[in-house]
């Protein structure tokens, strides 16, 4: 009597662990994990971290949508990537769209990437992070002078400049500091 | 006297224009010269790092990202980025990896000048950064 119960019970804890490492491959799983994230995924790629990361954070792949990865990642469109040439050879960029389609925010199942996710569902791709409407609406009340008129800040693109945990994906309110204005509070 | 003989031996080596030489830079100067540079100069290499091109009304040259003192890191003119220090003499992993290397002239020839460069400038700046 008392086996059974112990068999029953380690194939319960069993079928649940097995459930997590799948669990984020669909909604339900997600909802049922109890190690789902809040916020972006980090970024766990070499060649995405060296080579975006060479000239700027290297924003996780879950910060946009496929649609916009797949404009932005490609051989040509590097060549002039916001007026900067940031060619790479062929291999290196199907390397970083391979991982930017795996990780990009309509793949993922992190609540921010949910969020921009569903903000860039319509409509054309957004180039630019800072175009996503989730992500205006969120510094939509910032005052301009402690991003753009901020000299340690200076545009909203410089994500690490007040996200403090930005290199690890982790962009919530408790994170942040304004250079200069150290008493802003959310 | 162990550490006079390497004080000579160091500026011995830094006497010699090619101190921090590898692999990569030999190979990159073969290939220069295959595509018809030759006699590459530090001095040529200096002045052309130092030249000041205008973009977006600014004056820009190699030295507005890399700095001034290229044993120092840089600052990239536009996201502010850290770039660790050119000379090889302070980072040895600079000048060591000929894909490296060829990203790099070709991505800041074309954002400096608009073009990419020549074998010869290419080589006058590699024989230049071997120096520092």
């Amino acid at each position: 009597m008392m086996q059974t119960k112990l068999k029953a019970s380690l194939l319960a804890a069993g079928l649940l662990l097995s459930g997590f490492a799948v669990a984020e491959e669909s909604m339900t799983g997600w909802l049922l994990d109890i190690y789902r994230e809040k916020e972006v995924r980090p970024v766990d790629n070499k060649a995405w971290n060296e080579e975006c990361g060479s000239c700027h954070l290297a924003y996780q792949p879950g910060l946009l949508p496929t649609r916009s990865w797949e404009k932005l990642l490609s051989t040509k469109a590097l060549s002039d990537h916001f007026g900067e040439d940031a060619s790479l050879d062929d291999e290196t960029v199907n390397e970083l769209l391979a991982y930017a389609r795996e990780n990009a925010a309509d793949k993922s199942f992190h609540k921010r990437s949910r969020k921009i996710a569903l903000a860039t569902e319509q409509g054309e791709a957004p180039l630019r992070i800072t175009d996503v409407r989730y992500i205006k609406r969120k510094h939509h009340e910032i005052p301009e002078k402690m991003i753009q008129g901020n000299k340690d800040v200076k545009s909203l693109s410089f994500c690490s400049a007040c996200h403090t945990k930005a290199e690890k994906g982790v962009y919530d309110s408790d994170t942040v500091r304004i250079p200069n204005y150290p008493d802003w509070d959310d | 006297m162990k550490k006079t003989a390497t004080l000579i031996l160091t500026g011995a080596l830094l006497a010699t224009s090619t101190a921090w030489a590898t692999p990569a830079t030999d190979e990159l100067f073969a290939r220069f010269k295959s595509e018809g540079a030759a006699n590459f100069d530090a001095e040529r290499g200096k002045a052309f790092w130092a030249k000041k091109v205008k973009k977006d009304g600014e004056d820009i040259s190699c030295t507005t990202c890399h700095g001034d003192d290229l044993t120092k890191p840089g600052k990239h003119r536009k996201s502010g980025k850290v770039i660790e220090p050119m000379a090889p003499s302070v980072n040895h992993e600079r000048l060591t990896e000929v894909k490296e290397m060829d990203k790099w002239f070709k991505r800041n020839c074309n954002d400096v000048l608009s073009h990419e460069c020549t074998a010869q400038e290419k080589g006058d700046v590699l024989k230049f950064l071997l120096t520092k």
